[in-house]
């Protein structure tokens, strides 16, 4: 049988996976961490701490602000020092929990050991409040909540669980180290989730391109025993690991416009995700610690390091040699879809998961010149769109038209971009125009309740 | 520590540019440019020259005169018309009749529209139809030719021509066809433009550009199939008056055509099927014109009157969009 992948669209940008060799190794702990209150997709956590507060590792240092929020824990012991706003990656200020390292004391109840916990609860109920306390959120980009997309809205069935190990960007291989070292801890969480779920079908998507993944959870499964457990070799092609693309490779089903996974009954979890579930759910560990990718041709220390969340950027970069010359853009994320840093000095959150470094000659966009009508953008888009298209109703502003043209479909994936020979802002000028649409709908509907 | 660079993503870029793109049909196209060179001569490498220059130099000078915006002669799309344009011409041609043609294609069908991407017609197409109109002897009178190292070839008309004229003086199909074989066609070794020589060559260059990822082989495909099934038909009914399946696919310039004119980006559609049906549309057009109109050859009007319907097609054959009905 021909493998499987998704079938609209895709592109095969370099695979750069220069960082594969590199085993995750824990960082020293840092003078201080920056901790702040909005790392998950919803209402931001309530410091529930204030200054001269001692704190240990893993102890709750923000509770939920809402009912798709989430908890955010200590990631170090010692004293709080502020409260307060910080600029964060994006240089935006954020209510931020500074805390000065005093050695490193873990809270009750943790259990820091190694050993492997197999046995699983049979409580899903507690199962759940577990997952809720540990703040366990989407550790693959979009950091909503795992306690709330585990639990589907009444009258919607899930049948498949979806393990997303695709890492489909190029450079990021932190989930492929977890695979090889915690490929045990990671199934388990897995074998958590499908339990949750309703004991449903559980496939571990992953790319081609990592074989010795493939055969070690394939082991791992065997070994433990795990049932309706598989794992699929999917061909390597990005955007994989997007969401509604890996349910179409996986299930040969496609999510509606506007629609959740579930209603076509898959969830989708990432690696990484499912690991802090175990950690959650069989060591009572909330995340408090996360694998990070150091890379990029012009990083002369590749490395996959496992830090403390709220550990300044500049403090892992100094560890690791310092800044290259010659890097002109720090990427958190993948070159596709990451967000450029403005700030070295912002600190890490939950969802951080590499940090590229790029050279200009590596980032730097042509002029843009005239459209050739090539198709090669629409080709490209895994939404089946068609971006010049939207582009140019885009400067036309004819807001109606581009909603007809599905411009709210858009995955901000960057595939148009990347493929126009012209080198038209495709993106830049659609997630615009993706905005603008998506206000009008919001509005629309709110006018019809 | 200077800057950090803060830009939207995606932060890197495929290798494919504009130029790459155009520069690769370039050398898709040399094979053909060499082989007319060696069977037509010094005449053929001046019509190559004064082609190639023009154009260049005439979108040069609008670009940086006229429309006063940065030059866009390094895309590299004002060489191929040229060299499209002087492979669509019989090597006899004066070299100011294509001058004439050179100045149409880039200043009328391609600059006054906005330039690469805006027009509406292939340039070197709409140049050479726009010489057919005006200087009709000239594009429709060939001599034989007389190669670069003295290669003689066999016929003096092109075969379509032939086959014409012979008809319209009554005699049949295969009374006339006795006079070229298909090694000739296949070969190079018969009259016509130099674009409708050498079918090995261009269908080298058209696989070059498939492998490349340049184009996509569908619409050249389905303008070969329709063109075969075409007069397989008519030919299978009457085989006095129709000429066969395999004559039409050699002659007239078509592989050039289907190769490297109707596969022009900006003039055909963007979607597959939009291609596919485009591909019909013209090789049924060309055979309808070879078979019924008063000019023997057909393509290059074909691929006119298609490219005019390439934003209908464009709006009726669109991808699947993904969770869409
Ligand atoms: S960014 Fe949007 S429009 Fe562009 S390819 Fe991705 S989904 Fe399609
Ligand atoms: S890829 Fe760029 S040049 Fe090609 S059709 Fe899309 S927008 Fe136009």
């Amino acid at each position: 049988m021909a493998k499987r992948t998704f079938s609209i669209g895709g592109i095969h940008p370099h695979d750069s996976k220069i960082s594969r060799e590199c085993a995750i190794r824990p960082l020293p702990l840092p003078p201080t961490v920056y901790i702040s209150v909005a790392q998950h997709i919803g209402a931001p956590a309530k410091p529930i701490v204030a200054p001269g507060d001692k704190v240990k590792v893993g102890q709750p240092v923000a509770e939920p602000g809402g009912f798709v929020s989430a908890f955010i824990h200590s990631s170090v012991s010692g004293t709080v020092k502020s409260v307060g706003p910080r600029k964060d990656l994006a240089g935006n200020n954020q209510m931020t929990i500074e805390i000065a390292v005093e050695g490193d004391e873990w809270a009750e109840g943790i259990d820091t050991s190694d050993t492997l916990v197999t046995a699983i609860p049979e409580d899903n109920k507690a199962i759940l409040e577990k997952i809720r306390l540990g703040g366990v959120v989407g550790l693959g980009g979009a950091t909503f909540p795992t306690h709330v997309k585990l639990s589907p809205p009444p009258g919607s069935k899930c049948e498949c669980l979806i393990i997303n190990g695709c890492e489909c960007e190029p450079y990021l291989t932190s989930d492929f180290r977890t695979l090889l070292e915690k490929g045990e801890q990671v199934v388990i969480g897995a074998a958590i989730i499908r339990q949750v779920l309703g004991n449903v079908r559980c496939v571990f998507g992953i790319e081609e391109n990592k074989p010795e993944a493939i055969a070690h959870i394939r082991e791992v499964i065997a070994k433990l025993g795990c049932e309706g457990m598989e794992v699929m070799s999917l061909k390597k092609r990005y955007p994989q690991g997007g969401e509604k693309q890996l349910i179409d490779a996986v299930m040969h089903r496609q999510v509606g416009s506007g629609a959740l996974p579930i209603s076509v009954g898959a969830v989708v979890q990432n690696v990484a995700t499912s690991l802090a579930v175990y950690d959650a759910v069989q060591k009572n560990k909330p995340i408090v610690d996360n694998s990070i990718t150091l890379t990029g041709e012009c990083f002369p220390n590749q490395a996959n390091v496992l830090v403390r969340v709220g550990t300044p950027l500049s403090f892992i970069i100094d560890q690791l040699g310092g800044m290259p010359a010659d890097a002109v853009k720090v990427i958190s994320g993948g070159p596709m879809m990451g967000k450029a840093i403005a700030n070295l000095d912002a600190a890490t959150l939950k969802g951080t998961s590499s940090l590229l470094f790029l050279r200009a000659d590596q980032t730097v966009r042509g002029e843009a010149s005239n459209c050739i009508r090539c198709g090669r953008c629409a080709d490209a888009c895994p939404m089946g769109l068609e971006p010049f298209l939207l582009n140019r109703l885009a400067k036309a502003g004819d807001m109606d038209k581009l909603e007809a043209n599905a411009v709210q479909d858009c995955i901000e994936c960057g595939c148009c971009l990347y493929s126009c020979p012209a080198n038209i802002p495709l993106l830049d000028v659609i997630r615009m125009a993706k905005a603008d649409v998506m206000k009008i709908m919001r509005a629309r509907a709110a006018a019809k309740k | 520590m200077s800057k950090l660079i803060v830009s939207p993503s995606p932060h890197i870029h495929s290798a494919v540019s504009t130029r790459s793109l155009m520069t690769d049909v370039v050398i898709a196209l040399l094979p053909a440019v060499l082989c007319s060179f060696i069977f037509y001569g010094w005449n053929q490498i001046l019509l190559m020259f004064v082609s190639v220059a023009t154009c260049v130099l005439l979108e040069w000078a609008i670009t940086k005169y006229l429309m006063k915006k940065p030059s866009t002669i390094g895309d590299m799309s004002a060489v191929i018309t040229g060299i499209l344009l002087a492979l669509n011409v019989p090597y006899t041609t004066p070299w100011w009749v294509i001058f004439i043609g050179a100045v149409f294609a880039i200043g009328v069908a391609k600059l006054s529209f906005g330039g690469l991407g805006q027009n509406i017609w292939n340039p070197a197409i709409a140049g050479r139809v726009f010489l057919l109109v005006s200087f009709p002897t000239y594009m429709t009178t060939w001599s034989a030719p007389k190669g670069l190292f003295g290669v003689d070839a066999v016929t003096g008309a092109t075969p379509l021509g032939v086959i014409k004229e012979g008809l319209l003086q009554g005699s049949t199909v295969p009374e006339l066809m006795g006079s070229f074989s298909y090694k000739d066609l296949l070969f190079a070794n018969i009259g016509g433009s130099a674009g409708e020589v050498c079918a090995l060559a261009l269908l080298a260059g058209f696989v070059y550009l498939c492998i490349r990822k340049v184009i996509k082989p569908w619409i050249t495909l389905s303008i070969f199939a329709t063109v075969a099934l075409t007069s397989l038909l008519f030919w299978g009914i009457n085989p006095a008056r129709f000429t066969d399946p395999l004559f039409n696919l050699l002659t007239g310039g078509l592989i050039l055509g289907a190769c490297f004119m109707a596969t022009d980006y900006v003039t055909s559609p963007m979607s597959t099927w939009g291609g596919v049906i485009f591909g019909i549309g013209i090789g049924f057009l060309t055979m309808m014109i070879r078979y019924f109109g008063s000019y023997p050859e057909g393509v290059s009007f074909a691929i006119l009157i298609m490219n005019s319907v390439v934003p209908l097609l464009n709006m009726w054959f669109k991808q699947k969009k993904y969770g869409r009905a």
